[in-house]
């Protein structure tokens, strides 16, 4: 094999192991373009610093709530209002109920969610329980809050905004946790 | 390698040398043509197999309701007749085709890497066994569709590791394989055989190669992300975990959208070759075909989320992967219309070869337009994930991608066996398929636009004309195959009394290196580089001397 062959098998070689190196960069690089754009509607799951701005009185957006629980589950999860009525710029609480109906202790993450995407990184949230893992004895029932504000940026032509809460088990807890159950 | 060259050297001396006796020659070959055959025949066991499983799908859509098999057989029939007719089909046939014909058409004795060939070619058999091995596993076979879209497809039971690990082995193979034809392209054409020289069928798979070398490590990163998601705790597609599954889809049409050029560049070289050849005219625009290739190539990269419109993304971004979509179109475009211009008063017959090669053009650009179509993204909400999606893809891989394979093999085949197949049972051979190919897919884009989703066993009555013609079409083409392999394996064998004694240059109006060497071909070819005239070039090329002879009027 000559000398230009070895070297340009060397080189493609090269360009293999690079693209599998790109295929896994390109997940910080889709993080990013969420984090810059709210892409798929991909929320912050830290809390917002709530500082005060102008309340936009001349404008009035419909919050929904909606809720989910993965895979089938028949964890009661719901928000107890339907819908709220914000101006841009106002603080709001409200508040979820959630209670486990599963025979055993678990532990729950909830994902949030927001459309239409373009609202995503105007939803500013200083409490939420997404924020942390949500422990629930057997049986146990929560009501738990999430404080929210919509910048005054929102785009104009946007009126209704959909928050979307889904609950996922943290399996791998959940298991350290199981042995203690059949003692109880 | 000093040691391997040594003795390279001494074998090419050696007069008598040929492949060794028994079932060890295939098993040790790096012989570019024993390969080329070896990866044709495992291309047409794969084809056999994917079509037994689209005669299960079809079969069980024959009539509404659920008859033959149940819904979660028929998910495992879906996802696995797409993972064999792509990676075991359709590459590995274009593979074949390059290891027999690029070395004879640049002109050098064997690829670059002949020992990466042998051992590209056999990982395939034991990448099958694992995947076909699925079916017979408690839990079936992977049933979340070939795309592996998470998180459905991390359910997939024990089959999952299966299916990862045959993916990497598939990857691998094509990798060494893409890796071969480049390094072979670009460093040992012959004398005088310039990049603007070559045969439109080494341009295309020189791309293809550099196509399959960029993405398929890609598709490779993202199967290991599923896999460590499913059993090393990571999150890359978990939502629970911070993770997005729409990402998956992100990264696996990044590989996506370029491997379908991968199953469709070469055989845009094949109808490049066989239209001149039976129009007995030079090709019309060569130059443009390559630069029309290589855009082809580069857009393919920026159109990825074309697939995936509903997924919800900035109205910005619909509109770019729209348009970047619609760009593809030019220079499509213009190859049809070189294809069509190289007819244009040309003193055409229609063998074999030229039937498929001019069905193609036909039947290809059928799936173009419904391709344009897939590319408006307010109504690709409407066609997404429906028969309408089923039949273009299909105009696109079967008339288009598999009717160039077997124009390929028409057309080489008395060059590769020295006997002239049989063109009467060529012929019907060609009818039948163009005929039931058409009744097969050609009913699915109105069901489609009516609203049949695919991936379904089930569907509304209203739906059931068109799914009865289209059983009809797939049992119907099906059949029509096994005259083909009886006429290819006729001319292996020698069977009907078919004899050798061809003329070097099988057809009249070919031209190419390969058509300078005895039929069929002696098992090493070239091992002097051959001096290349310019009757071998005309063919690829629209020289002065070739635009003088068919001046227009």
């Amino acid at each position: 094999m000559d000398i230009g062959a070895r070297r340009s098998t060397f080189k493609f070689v090269l360009v293999v192991v690079g693209m599998f190196g790109f295929g896994f960069a390109l997940v910080p690089m889709y993080n990013a373009l969420c984090d810059a754009i709210g892409l798929n509607g991909k929320v912050k799951m830290q809390a917002s610093v709530a500082e005060p701005v102008q309340v936009d009185t001349s404008r009035t957006v419909t919050v929904q709530f909606v809720t989910t629980v993965n895979g089938g589950r028949t964890w009661e999860f719901r928000a107890e209002e339907a819908s709220v009525k914000v101006h841009p710029g106002e603080m709001r609480a409200v508040k979820f109920y959630a209670r486990n109906t599963e025979g055993r202790d678990l532990i729950a993450q909830a994902v949030p969610n927001v459309a239409p995407m373009q609202a995503a990184k105007h939803m500013r949230k200083t409490d939420c329980f997404c924020f942390n893992q949500q422990p629930f004895a057997a049986g146990e029932e929560k009501h738990m809050p999430v404080v929210f504000m919509l910048d005054p940026a929102l785009p104009k032509d946007v009126d209704t905004v959909t928050l979307s809460y889904t609950f996922f088990e943290v399996e791998q807890v959940a298991h350290q946790g199981a042995p203690a159950q059949p003692k109880i | 390698m000093a040691h391997h060259d040594h003795a390279h050297d001494d074998h090419a001396h050696d007069e008598h040398h040929g492949p060794e006796k028994g079932i060890m020659r295939w098993i040790k070959t790096t012989n570019h043509k024993d390969l080329g055959t070896l990866y044709l025949f495992f291309a047409f066991t794969m084809f056999f197999i994917g079509g037994l499983m689209s005669l299960v799908i079809r079969a069980e859509l024959f009539h509404p309701g659920l008859q033959f098999v149940d819904p979660e057989f028929f998910n495992q029939m879906t996802t696995m007749h797409a993972l064999v007719m792509i990676f075991g089909g359709v590459m590995p046939a274009w593979v074949g085709l390059a290891n027999w014909m690029v070395p004879m058409m640049i002109g050098c004795s064997d690829l670059a890497l002949p020992r990466i060939n042998n051992w590209g070619f056999w990982i395939l058999p034991f990448a099958f066994a694992m995947l076909l091995g699925t079916l017979f596993m408690e839990g079936g076979a992977p049933a979340g569709g070939w795309t592996m879209y998470p998180p459905l497809v991390l359910q997939t039971g024990n089959a999952f590791p299966f299916l990862i690990f045959a993916v990497h082995l598939m990857g691998v193979s094509s990798i060494t394989g893409a890796i071969n034809v480049a390094v072979t392209i670009l460093n040992m054409r012959a004398p005088g055989m310039s990049l603007l020289k070559m045969p439109l069928f080494v341009w295309t798979w020189l791309i293809t190669a550099y196509l399959l070398i960029a993405v398929m490590p890609v598709l490779a990163g993202a199967v290991t992300m599923l896999l460590t998601d499913k059993y090393f705790l990571t999150s890359f597609f978990t939502a629970s975990g911070g993770g997005d599954p729409v990402m998956f889809q992100h990264i696996f049409w990044f590989f996506g959208h370029p491997e379908v050029y991968i199953l469709i560049l070469p055989a845009f070289g094949i109808v490049s070759t066989i239209i001149p050849t039976f129009a007995r005219k030079a090709l019309f625009g060569y130059d443009s075909m390559v630069y029309a290739v290589a855009s082809i190539a580069f857009l393919s990269f920026i159109v990825w989320a074309h697939h995936m419109f509903t997924v919800g993304m900035p109205l910005a971004g619909e509109l770019f992967f729209m348009f970047a979509t619609m760009l593809i179109a030019v220079p499509t475009g213009v190859k049809v219309f070189n294809w069509v211009a190289t007819m244009w008063k040309g003193s055409m017959t229609f063998e074999s070869p030229m039937l498929f090669a001019l069905a193609f053009v036909f039947l290809f650009t059928i799936g173009g337009f419904s391709g344009l179509m897939l590319a408006i993204t307010p109504v690709d909400f409407q066609y997404h994930d429906t028969y309408f999606v089923v039949a273009h893809f299909h105009y696109v891989l079967v008339p288009g991608a598999v009717f160039a394979i077997l124009a390929g093999v028409y057309y080489w085949i008395p060059k590769w066996t020295g006997r002239m197949y049989s063109e009467k049972w060529g012929k019907i051979h060609f009818w039948l398929s163009a005929i039931f190919i058409n009744i097969t897919f050609f009913p699915q884009h109105f069901a489609g636009l009516a609203g049949m989703q695919r991936r379904v066993p089930d569907y509304a009555v209203q739906f059931v004309d068109w799914n009865v013609w289209s059983t009809i079409g797939a049992f119907g083409f099906f059949l029509a195959q096994f005259i083909f392999i009886f006429n290819m394996l006729a001319c292996c064998y020698g069977w009907f009394g078919r004899k050798q004694g061809l003329p070097d240059r099988v057809w009249e109006g070919a031209h190419g290196l390969e058509w300078t060497v005895p039929s069929p071909a002696p098992y090493h070819t070239f091992e002097v580089p051959p001096v290349i005239s310019d009757n071998e070039v005309t063919a690829a090329h629209d020289s002065v001397d070739a635009l003088d002879k068919h001046k227009l009027s």
